[in-house]
């Protein structure tokens, strides 16, 4: 199985072609905002972090901000700062300069002049990039060059009886097939952790899966919060889901069935070609898949009981519903419908098939749902208060 | 005509596949293609759960062959099964 894509000089393969105007803090996010409005095939999006965090904190803002420039789906990357934020300029290059060697350009707004003028060198910058990733030619590669991120936003109990287990059958595929699988989301692994490390290949992996998911209870409960307390969520619980656990166990399902090969942290580069994986993100949707396109995955398959129009601004998300009314009520921002398999009207062998083709046709450039309404929507994980 | 599933043969819960009324007759596709059927006592919007077994107060409540919570009070066969009647229950998973 083959999909058309474009070759990166680090090697990687990318299935858009974007100039990412990289905000490296909140501070200079409307600036990014206004650069990316001037130039037609440029994506930036709205980083509300950046400054005044802690270590860890921080490590976070700056893992996704390298791993977005040194996404495959990128082809050039203007980073814009503010000028003193904690995130400095020279952090933010050299964290993109250890993941990528691809174009990069730098604007500081306190040593440009201020807003018009900084635009009007960073516009400048980008249209030079957009107009030189418009030279390059696609190419054929093979499945096994996708690093696919799975999610599941607005659960309910269709999740786990059918759009998890068809994107499961979809993992099981694409690692036979020589590619990554990401399963995310920690919160929604608590109560399904044993099912997961039964698979794990080795017992490093399998004592990282149990540490990644005492890890973040831990972390809610030393600032006195319990994650029951959001999770289920009222959508979740209307739907059906009584407890963490029954979601869990059906939020797991998108892991397939193959051996888990390691753990991820947040927003860490996935290396690619190796099989199943599971990167620690939370169960917060735009979170958890920023931390799998930081983690380097070139398209993300997204399942929802309830409905959304998510998107991402690097890495086009596909999106799947098993339940027949959101299907119905959302056909406009849903992409694949799963009730058959609820219903016994097509197997999950033909439903796999469909699926399969539909990240083949995205991966070859096919425009998502989300893509064509323009969802750019994003977060970034937390560990705790500003300082 | 079929309007409910059990996902695994432990479970003591199956889950609605139609919207379900009180007093009507549940008809529930087993894993293995048989039926079982289980007269409803509650109303059950679809996609939610209802007993298929007896689950005294304080045991676990099973779904997908694993524990999903503890029963809060007397469980029916035919109940429907959701926050009302089910405590979250944190178990020690690491040597299972």
């Amino acid at each position: 199985m083959k999909f058309y894509g474009y070759k990166r000089p680090d090697g990687r393969v990318g299935i858009r072609n974007h100039v990412l105007i990289l905000p490296a803090s909140v501070c200079a996010s409307d600036t990014t905002r206004i650069v990316a409005n001037n130039v037609e095939g440029a994506v930036t999006f709205n980083n509300q972090l950046g400054c005044s965090q802690v270590a860890s904190d921080q490590e976070f803002t700056m893992d996704v901000m390298a791993g977005y420039a040194a996404n495959p789906n990128v082809y050039a990357t203007v980073v814009i700062s503010l000028g003193c934020e904690n995130c400095q300029m020279d952090l933010v290059v050299d964290a993109i300069k250890k993941r990528t060697n691809k174009p990069l350009a730098q604007f500081i707004i306190q040593e440009n002049g201020g807003t018009i003028k900084t635009v009007e060198r960073a516009t400048r910058a980008a249209k030079d990039f957009v107009q030189d990733a418009s030279l390059l030619q696609k190419e054929e590669f093979p499945i096994s060059e996708l690093v696919v991120g799975t999610e599941c936003g607005g659960s309910d109990p269709t999740s786990g009886l059918a759009s998890n287990v068809l994107i499961g059958e979809m993992s099981d595929r694409v690692v036979d097939l020589g590619g990554t699988s990401i399963l995310s989301e920690t919160t929604e692994l608590i109560g399904g952790e044993h099912i997961l490390a039964r698979r794990a290949k080795t017992s490093e992996v399998k004592a990282r899966i149990f540490e990644i998911v005492h890890r973040y209870e831990k972390a809610l409960q030393l600032v006195g919060e319990e994650v029951r307390d959001g999770n289920p969520s009222p959508g979740n619980k209307a739907g059906g889901l009584t407890t963490l656990e029954e979601k869990s166990l059906g939020c797991i399902h998108k892991a397939g069935h193959r051996e888990i090969s390691a753990v991820y942290d947040y927003a860490k580069e996935v290396t690619g070609k190796e099989g199943l994986v599971i990167m620690d993100t939370p169960g917060n949707d735009p979170s958890s898949v920023a931390g799998m396109v930081a983690g380097g995955a070139q398209i993300i398959v997204f399942s929802t009981g309830r409905g959304t129009p998510t998107g991402n601004p690097i890495s086009p998300v596909i999106k799947i519903t098993g339940n027949k009314i959101t299907y119905g009520n959302m056909s406009d921002n849903i992409d694949i419908d799963a009730s058959p398999l609820i219903y016994g009207t097509k197997t999950l062998g033909q439903m796999g098939d469909e699926l399969m083709k539909e990240v083949q046709e995205v991966a070859s450039g096919k425009v998502t749902k989300a893509e064509s309404l323009g969802y750019t929507e994003m977060a970034i994980a937390r560990v705790c208060n500003f300082v | 005509m079929t309007n409910a599933v059990i996902i695994d043969n432990k479970d003591t819960v199956a889950v609605a596949i139609e919207p379900l009324k009180k007093g009507t007759e549940a008809e529930i596709r087993m894993q293995d293609g048989s039926l079982k059927k289980v007269t409803l006592i509650d109303d059950v919007p679809i996609y939610h759960k209802f007993a298929t077994a007896e689950m005294k107060k304080g045991t676990p409540v099973v779904k997908y062959g694993e524990h999903i919570g503890v029963a809060a009070c007397d469980i029916k066969p035919g109940n429907h099964v959701h926050e009302h009647n089910v405590e979250n229950h944190r178990e020690n998973l690491d040597n299972v």
